[in-house]
């Protein structure tokens, strides 16, 4: 059964269309790339998805469940890290973490927030200020917050931005590690096609609200006569008409 | 409906004032403030007029009950704010956190916050000024209740204001108590205004409050039904903001503005 099944999604403002009828699954354990140049609908697409976005038409399933009528139940078993979703930054680290089990119901808390700290090595920030934080001790913050209820479904929407290349491959590395001893299911946005290429099982390809292409990115840049993930990036950016004269 | 959520907003307000105890003394320092000014002016007066009228029991009585109804509509505005401020809003909205959760965490911060300070102002203006804020009996339980009431609903009504126009609203909710003391007799009987504006005055609940308070000191306890209108009015305006609210937020899922404002509007 697909963890997340999209159907015929739309967002309109106005004359402007976000999201233009998308339609697409994802697999339990299976970490799938939402790619496309800003401005293309994936952060809007992850904002329906997360319910603070009502969609124009379309249908949202989620375990199987219409989020429309069971976005509670869906969201306890779901969680997300976004680049631009902070977490109260006058909060010690160890205080949001707890503020945000009980919000997710997290059982036997105290130990959930002991093992996060542990295992993304903020033991010695849990009473600073978030706010205090580097930027990518914050993502590592925002991650284990993102893991806080050992969500089935993660959203992460640019979750190593401005990060440098040490730190973003330990947040890749510990979202890897979780989705294999979980079977968890994840959407994840890039800029970084590299990272996109090593981590996602298959990647989609968002230009003015519409999915055009989607395949595996380790083999989708060839199938279109690209050198690797982030010509086609370009490509599909800059001039994504030409694409069906290349295949 | 699930507690650890409410309990989870008011937590997220809890160990803000315990890692600022500066946060702590503002919270307080303007009650106690209030108090010594009040205290010293009712003393003053009493010189002139207090063996017709206790100036202290009745001054201090209504502005110890006005703090309490002011500390809950701006605790529930400035718990709120602080999502604004910290750009918290799609963090708590994309959890399964449910609007009515959210407005009752709200409420029981504001209304430990407004419970303490009713409790420190009662010890001041005893110990300083020998004022017995029970001196009206039990009848002080319902009118804290109406006065709470209306103080939630004044907050919600508030916080839907600045959710449907913005941060930048926020200066709407500073003067609104000021304003309405204005219109409910705390400090002179509605009678003292133009007949056009009493009209005004008995649409607030808390007119019947402070309305009781004078016929109690008076000598006439017949206060039941004045209460009971007050506390009817009181729970239809309640009523009538959280739709508001919600109304106000389910505008915002269509146009965006929750994920907004934690991304773009601070």
């Amino acid at each position: 059964m697909a963890v997340i099944e999209v159907k015929n999604l739309v967002k309109k403002y106005d004359k402007f269309v976000a999201v233009d009828n998308i339609s697409f699954e994802i697999q339990e354990g299976e970490i799938v790339g939402l790619l496309g140049p800003n401005g293309a609908g994936k952060t809007t697409t992850i904002n329906m998805i997360l319910g603070v976005l009502e969609p124009t038409s379309g249908q949202i399933n989620i375990f199987g469940k219409d989020l429309k009528y069971h976005k509670t139940e869906i969201l306890e078993q779901a969680n997300f890290a976004a680049v631009y979703a902070h977490l109260p930054a006058n909060l010690k680290v160890e205080h949001n973490l707890k503020v945000f089990g009980h919000l997710y119901g997290v059982k036997d808390l105290n130990n959930r927030v002991k093992e996060l700290l542990k295992e993304f090595d903020l033991e010695k920030f849990k009473n600073h200020k978030t706010g205090s934080l580097s930027s990518g001790e914050l993502s590592r913050v925002n991650l284990a917050k993102a893991l806080i209820n050992k969500p089935k479904l993660v959203l992460l929407d640019e979750p190593t931005a401005s990060l440098d290349p040490s730190v973003s491959k330990h947040i890749r590395d510990k979202i890897k590690n979780y989705v294999n001893t979980t079977k968890s299911s994840v959407l994840w946005t890039s800029h970084n096609m590299k990272e996109i290429e090593e981590v996602c099982d298959r990647v989609m390809f968002l230009v003015h609200g519409k999915i055009i292409l989607q395949g595996n990115p380790k083999t989708l840049a060839k199938e279109y006569g690209k050198k690797d993930l982030e010509e086609l990036f370009i490509t599909v950016a800059r001039e994504p008409l030409s694409l069906n004269n290349e295949i | 409906m699930k507690f650890s959520r409410i309990y989870a907003i008011f937590l997220r307000q809890l160990y803000l004032v315990k890692s600022n105890p500066i946060r702590l003394l503002s919270l307080f320092m303007w009650q106690i403030i209030e108090i010594f000014q009040w205290g010293f002016i009712t003393k003053y007066l009493g010189h002139f007029g207090g063996a017709v009228f206790s100036f202290t029991t009745f001054i201090l009585g209504a502005i110890i009950l006005w703090q309490f109804m002011g500390r809950i509509q701006t605790g529930i505005m400035v718990s709120f704010l602080e999502d604004i401020w910290t750009s918290n809003f799609i963090n708590f909205f994309a959890s399964p956190l449910k609007v009515k959760e959210y407005l009752l965490g709200l409420i029981l911060t504001s209304l430990a916050i407004s419970v303490t300070g009713i409790i420190i102002m009662v010890l001041v203006a005893g110990l300083i000024f020998g004022y017995s804020f029970f001196i009206i009996g039990l009848y002080i339980l319902p009118f804290l209740l109406v006065l709470f009431i209306f103080g939630v609903a004044m907050g919600i009504f508030i916080t839907a204001i600045v959710f449907k126009l913005g941060p930048m609203a926020e200066w709407l909710g500073w003067p609104i108590p000021a304003l309405m003391s204005i219109f409910v007799g705390v400090f002179y009987p509605v009678s003292m205004l133009p007949s056009y504006l009493q009209v005004v005055s008995w649409m607030l609940p808390p007119t019947y409050v402070f309305d009781s308070i004078r016929m109690i000191l008076s000598g006439n306890f017949n206060v039941g039904a004045n209460l009971l209108y007050g506390f009817i009015l009181a729970i239809i305006y309640l009523f009538i903001t959280y739709l508001f609210f919600l109304g106000v937020y389910k505008k915002n899922l269509k146009t965006g503005a929750i994920s907004r404002f934690s991304s773009e509007a601070v």
